[in-house]
């Protein structure tokens, strides 16, 4: 009789399109939110995490069976799925938005990951994802995922290995003053801290194979997903302008100016 | 006028003596009377003297005296910041009837010393004329003065979607004037042509005091001889550039990059061939790095390596950057080069890769020019900023090798490295020499034998960084007798006490 064999991993990486992190962000004059007419590419920590899976490939090689990239967004998020394929992602699925249609909320985008690792034949072993995206710094869809699953969670990764045949992972945690380390049982959330790793350049060779990977189209109402957003924006408003300092004449201009901001000896 | 009669009575036995290749008679030196004239038309702060009544203490001049590489020393007692072209005219026309030398500063960032007082030259610092005199957003003609530096040019055109048709490292210190008088090169050279060509207009005021106003904003003006021409480039030595106008290109609104690995150097110039005719308008940069400067820039942590397999068998690299007006249109025209060069039957490259997102697009970039960083921190660099024909690059960085090899000078003990990489486009080679410490030796072995390889294929020896003080000597190398002459008139003519920016340029 052979051996049973050991259980594949099949990986989930949720992937952002979001304004780069290189252009400076402009409000737009109705205060409702800010110029979006600008470079986008992958949100930096969706990037870490897709590199975490072609990692994690690398280590366990033919363990890992499949590592699929999802997006939710715009036509123009092809082009962010695109990057994940080129980087080493076997396949993906595109949840497409119209192009005008407000950013979804992490929870409509928690329930749309739900739905779609339900629907996967093979089952999902391992979500990686991006702590945060860097155009709202939410941060909570990782945890609003696992909520919704009943998974367990490791947040802020920085370091994860994984054992396949004990189905666990130990998974070092950024937090206050250092790190944490955990170990979780499969299927499992990985949300992405910057020290994770450093994301590769796609090659040229993988981005021609990249234009041949399969992507599978889903519309909201496809998955029964409502984006209507909860949250109302009221403002959007630039930090004030820094005000930069003045020269005095002498010590007791100072003091008097440090009594007048308030400021006395103790 | 005493002092004018004394001079050009001077000057013309200075002529006589010349004809028979003696040296100049030295200038005169600044004195309170001098300073007590200036004092009639500048304000107090435009002064900056060691010299009574002023008597600053001599560190105060020490950022003019000094080059920014500690490498050229001036010993001037006096600095001069005129806000007007009437005040630069007064101060030169002085300085000529009392035979003073002057040396007109920038923002003093050059190679070359081309900026700094060789003796006790007064310094004419252009810092306060800063004023942008007009700009206008349809053509994009932009009328500067010439002290105004390059980052604040640039960030002026910036909100009427133009840039500045040249960009170097040093734009947030170097002068518009000091680029036009250097014909500073950079990295737009490729995409926007040379100064000689985006320079519509000058102002200049000549060794007498003149002001020669060709400050035109026409594209086209054939009207006899084109004599701004001789300014670009003259690095202040016939006269001073007070006023410049600069045709500005539209703002690129996308930009992408891409570094490909090359299994040959041989390889270089059938891609560019490639690349120019396949991205065409688009192609802003195709810049050359062998493998050799590519590993110490990835050694020092200049960018992000490229991973094993993709440099593997890789003699050296490219980078080939596009900034075009669509982004979607840049990014197909580059997909299908990339494609057919994949492709292709017999592949010039290896494999490379493509900047996804703009922190990669600064990543590749870093691999290219930080290799004049990692350079310093390596060893002692010999630095050869040289043209040569672009089919001798590999050539020349070879031959300098084996030429160190055979003088028993490659090893650890001294020249660890000869590294090339330079600006492919601009057929501009940079190349360096990375020696354990500065040495007799070496400088004997690479001098003039690197200037005689250059001389050998016409070219030049100082592709962009300028002749300064540095290379006066090797200016025959890459220019004939008969040129040296005439320019040797050109420059009597102009300026016929020798008082601009003396010991630059001609020695």
């Amino acid at each position: 009789m052979r051996p049973s064999p050991v259980r594949l991993l099949n990986i989930l990486v949720p992937v952002k399109r979001a304004v780069d992190y290189a252009v400076k962000i402009r409000v737009n004059p109705q205060q409702t939110g800010f110029d979006l007419n600008v470079k986008h590419s992958m949100n930096p920590f969706d990037e870490i995490a897709v590199e975490e899976a072609i990692r994690i490939r690398e280590r366990l090689k033919d363990a890992v069976k499949s590592i699929k990239a999802v997006t939710i967004g715009p036509p123009k998020a092809l082009d962010t799925l695109r990057t994940a394929l080129a980087m080493g992602a076997d396949s993906s699925i595109h949840v497409e938005i119209p192009e005008s249609a407000p950013s979804p909320e992490p929870l409509a985008v928690a329930k749309t990951l739900q739905e779609i690792i339900k629907r996967q034949k093979d089952g999902v072993d391992l979500v990686i994802l991006g702590k945060q995206s860097i155009d709202d710094d939410l941060g909570m869809t990782g945890q609003m995922l696992a909520g919704l699953l009943g998974w367990p969670q490791a947040t802020f990764a920085s370091k994860v290995d994984i054992d396949v045949a004990k189905k666990e992972a130990v998974v070092t945690r950024e937090i206050d003053g250092g790190g944490e380390e955990i170990r979780c049982r499969l299927p499992l959330i990985v949300t992405t801290d910057l020290r994770l790793n450093e994301p590769r350049y796609a090659s040229l060779p993988n981005i021609m194979k990249a234009k041949k990977k399969p992507v599978e189209k889903f519309s909201p109402g496809d998955l029964g997903i409502d984006y209507t957003p909860r949250f109302e924006t009221l403002k959007v408003a630039e930090p004030p302008q820094r005000v930069g300092g003045g020269k005095v004449q002498d010590v007791d201009e100072l003091v008097a100016k440090l009594k007048e901001a308030g400021i006395t000896a103790a | 006028m005493l002092s004018l009669s004394r001079c050009t009575a001077r000057s013309i036995s200075l002529r006589a003596l010349r004809a028979h290749h003696t040296q100049r008679p030295p200038l005169n030196s600044v004195t309170e009377h001098d300073l007590a004239h200036f004092a009639k038309f500048l304000d107090p702060p435009a002064i900056l003297s060691t010299l009574p009544p002023v008597s600053l203490p001599a560190d105060e001049l020490d950022q003019f005296n000094n080059d920014w590489m500690g490498k050229y020393h001036g010993s001037s007692t006096t600095v001069l910041k005129p806000k007007t072209t009437q005040q630069v005219s007064e101060i030169v026309k002085w300085c000529n009837e009392r035979c003073i030398g002057i040396v007109p500063q920038g923002g003093n960032t050059g190679l070359v010393g081309g900026s700094v007082p060789v003796k006790d030259e007064v310094i004419l610092s252009l810092a306060n004329m800063n004023k942008v005199r007009s700009f206008d957003p349809v053509s994009g003609i932009l009328v500067a003065d010439a002290g105004c530096i390059l980052q604040s040019l640039t960030d002026y055109v910036a909100p009427h979607n133009h840039i500045m048709p040249i960009d170097l490292g040093a734009k947030g210190s170097c002068q518009i004037g000091g680029n036009v008088a250097t014909n500073a090169g950079g990295l737009r050279l490729l995409r926007y042509g040379s100064l000689h060509g985006t320079v519509l207009g000058l102002e200049v005021v000549l060794p007498d005091g003149t002001i020669l106003d060709q400050l035109t904003t026409l594209r086209k003006d054939n009207t006899g001889y084109d004599l701004k021409q001789l300014f670009i480039g003259a690095e202040g030595t016939l006269g001073v550039i007070t006023g410049v106008s600069i045709l500005t290109p539209p703002a690129p609104q996308a930009s992408n990059n891409v570094i490909l690995a090359l299994p040959s150097f041989k390889n270089v110039l059938p891609l560019y061939e490639i690349v120019k005719r396949q991205l065409s308008e688009i192609l802003s940069a195709f810049e050359f790095i062998d493998r050799t400067a590519y590993d110490l820039a990835v050694k020092h942590g200049q960018g992000r390596a490229l991973s094993d397999q993709e440099v593997e068998g890789a003699e050296c690299f490219v980078l080939v950057e596009t900034s075009g007006g669509r982004r979607e249109h840049d990014e197909e025209k580059l997909a299908d080069l990339l494609e057919s060069l994949l492709e292709a039957e017999k592949p010039l490259i290896n494999t490379g890769v493509l900047a996804q997102s703009p922190a990669q697009f600064a990543s590749l970039w870093a691999l290219r020019e930080g290799v004049t960083e990692a350079v310093s921190k390596e060893g002692k660099p010999y630095k050869y900023d040289i043209s040569v024909p672009l089919s001798t690059f590999q050539e020349v960085v070879d031959g300098t090798r084996e030429h160190l090899r055979s003088k028993g000078l490659l090893g650890d003990h001294a020249v660890k490295h000869v590294i090339g990489y330079g600006h492919v486009g601009d057929g501009n080679l940079h190349l360096n020499i990375v020696a354990e410490s500065y040495t007799p030796e070496i400088q004997d072995a690479l001098e003039p034998y690197v200037y005689e390889v250059v001389a050998s294929h016409r070219g030049s020896v100082s592709a962009e960084h300028g002749i300064g003080a540095m290379k006066t000597h090797a200016l025959h190398y890459s220019k004939s007798d008969v040129s040296i002459a005439w320019m040797k008139k050109i420059k009597d003519l102009f300026d016929p006490h020798g008082i601009m920016n003396p010991g630059k340029v001609l020695e």
